[in-house]
């Protein structure tokens, strides 16, 4: 048994409260604090509490509006009193990073009931608010051959895999089709009442060869928060608690120099989440992964392992990969139906796996909710968070 | 077009206006190392050995890009970029360039080509090799 699975951390924490706004694609006026604030609301009183309950706070940076001293501007702002507040910058696996540490929070008792919270504003045009200075070497050495985002690394993580094992374009435009039918029973997705075809996404502009248009995350505008409590707390609370099991990261920082680009810390992340949860991947009946491009989901469904390496393709092509299917998989759209506002575009994911596992999804509730796998990547698969997510403890 | 410097890195993209591709040994364990810095991210030593690589490489996987609307790059559209592993063992991001896109394949053996960025730097591209 790991050190982890023995730390008494399993299950003691659950999600309680779930607060998200609609997205939409430009600020119209508002900024990330704003909204922030707005979710975090919506989230406290869909828990059945009052801001007075909340001794903890974690946040994450806001790209529209980044600031030091953050988790105290947010706090200020929703008039918190806090025992406990974090910090938590890990790209794209900061959303499960942030609900990791309230539930470590709360079962070492320095605080009972946490609000994790994150949104952000986009406005590439305008430039809203500055962006962060992004100022380290790892970038000084991609920027000048014009590889300035992430769809590049993801493109040639794609064309790396279709080489190795065959993969085709169809497979990884089958995921944004199905994860888009699922999509069309969230009104809140900004893609609702836009169903795709995996021919529409093929037909899609190519951006990243080999990744088309419709591959790859919309940047948008909003915010999501959840509310942790300790599991002990939960009974008399509005909704069933989602309990969190398990949850593990890791981190390669340098994807350039790892042994096989294609085999990232994911591996290490779930294997830790399942050991602390006392689960494997056989008991997963719905999974949220991170889908900030096809490549992305294709890649950490293997490494999570639920199939072997280089069996991506297969897998996706032989499960109905909707909420109604066999592996339901991104069950309110995903990040590539619903939209990806800044950091928050993670924690959509999360509010998603603990809204099917308390049941609480409406029309695209899944069938078995008993256990969630929610996974977030950040950077070039290079910092991952897997968390486990569950109706029993 | 110029690359950011700092201190760690400014030699690297000097050399490169000279026509050389330097790597970083390790003189304490061995390893050549990329992207630079002062201390070897395997065993923490900053013992370094530079030495002048042969430019030759080839491509370890690629995509063409389509759509980039910085104005530094919009009007070199498509371009490739690519991971370039190196004959001396790393890995490096760089473009392929005076080919077209279609002839990139994994596995093309390439060369290094240096573009100037003014202030006394230069920029590693590579192109398919054409020696003996
Ligand atoms: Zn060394």
């Amino acid at each position: 048994m790991s050190i982890l699975a023995e730390a008494g951390l399993r299950g003691r924490a659950a999600i309680v409260g779930l607060g998200e706004l609609a997205p939409t694609k430009k600020p119209e006026g508002r900024t990330p604090l704003e909204l922030i604030s707005e979710a975090a609301m919506a989230a406290i009183a869909d828990a059945g509490l009052t801001r007075g309950d909340i001794d903890g706070l974690v946040v994450c940076p806001a790209m529209m509006q980044y600031s030091m001293l953050w988790p105290s501007i947010v706090a200020e702002h929703l008039g918190l009193s806090l025992s406990y507040m974090e910090f938590v910058d890990l790209g794209g696996a900061t959303a499960c990073g942030m609900v990791a540490r309230a539930a470590a929070a709360i079962a070492t008792r320095r605080a009972t009931t946490v609000l994790c919270v994150s949104g952000d504003t986009w406005d590439p045009q305008g430039m809203y608010l500055k962006p962060p200075p992004l100022l380290f070497p790892l970038r000084d050495f991609t920027v000048p051959y014009g590889a300035a985002g992430a769809n590049a690394d993801y493109a040639m993580a794609a064309r790396l895999h279709m080489h190795r094992y065959g993969t085709t374009s169809r497979q990884l435009a089958k995921i944004a089709a199905d994860q888009r039918k699922s999509a069309q029973e969230n009104p809140l997705a900004l893609f609702y009442g836009h169903p795709l075809s995996i021919d529409d996404v093929l037909a899609s502009p190519m951006v990243c060869d080999p990744l088309h248009k419709l591959e790859i995350v919309l940047p948008c505008c909003g915010a999501e928060a959840a509310v942790l409590t300790a599991s002990d707390r939960t009974q008399d609370l509005p909704h069933p608690p989602a309990y969190v099991l398990g949850f593990g990261e890791a981190l390669d920082p340098d994807p350039f120099q790892r042994e096989d680009f294609l085999t990232t810390p994911t591996v290490e992340s779930a294997r830790r989440a399942f050991g602390m949860a006392g689960l494997g991947p056989r008991d997963v009946t719905l999974a949220e992964i991170y889908d900030c491009y096809t490549s992305a989901v294709l890649i950490e469904l293997e490494d999570a392992g639920f199939c072997h390496k280089g069996e991506g393709g297969p897998f996706v092509e032989a499960h109905d990969l909707t909420f109604g299917g066999d592996f339901p998989l991104n069950t309110n759209g995903g990040m590539l139906s619903f939209g990806q506002p800044g950091l928050g575009g993670g924690m959509t994911l999360v509010l998603e796996g603990a809204r099917q596992v308390m049941g609480r999804a409406g029309p695209r509730q899944v069938r078995r909710n008993d256990v969630a796998f929610v996974h977030g990547n950040g950077g070039t698969f290079t910092e991952e968070c897997s968390l486990i997510l569950s109706r029993e403890r | 077009m110029a690359p950011r410097t700092d201190e760690e890195s400014r030699w690297f993209w000097e050399a490169c206006a000279r026509q050389e591709f330097v790597l970083q040994h390790c003189v304490a364990c061995g390893v050549i190392r990329f992207h630079p810095r002062t201390l070897c991210p395997a065993c923490l030593s900053a013992e370094t050995a530079f030495v002048r690589a042969s430019g030759r490489g080839e491509v370890y996987t690629f995509t063409v890009t389509w759509q980039n609307q910085s104005p530094a790059w919009r009007e070199r559209l498509p371009y490739v970029l690519a991971w370039v592993q190196l004959e001396e063992g790393p890995l490096v991001l760089s473009n392929v360039v005076d080919c077209k896109p279609e002839a990139v394949c994994i596995g093309l053996k390439v060369e290094v080509v240096f573009e100037d960025a003014g202030e006394g730097l230069a920029v590693p591209r590579f192109k398919p090799f054409e020696g003996a």
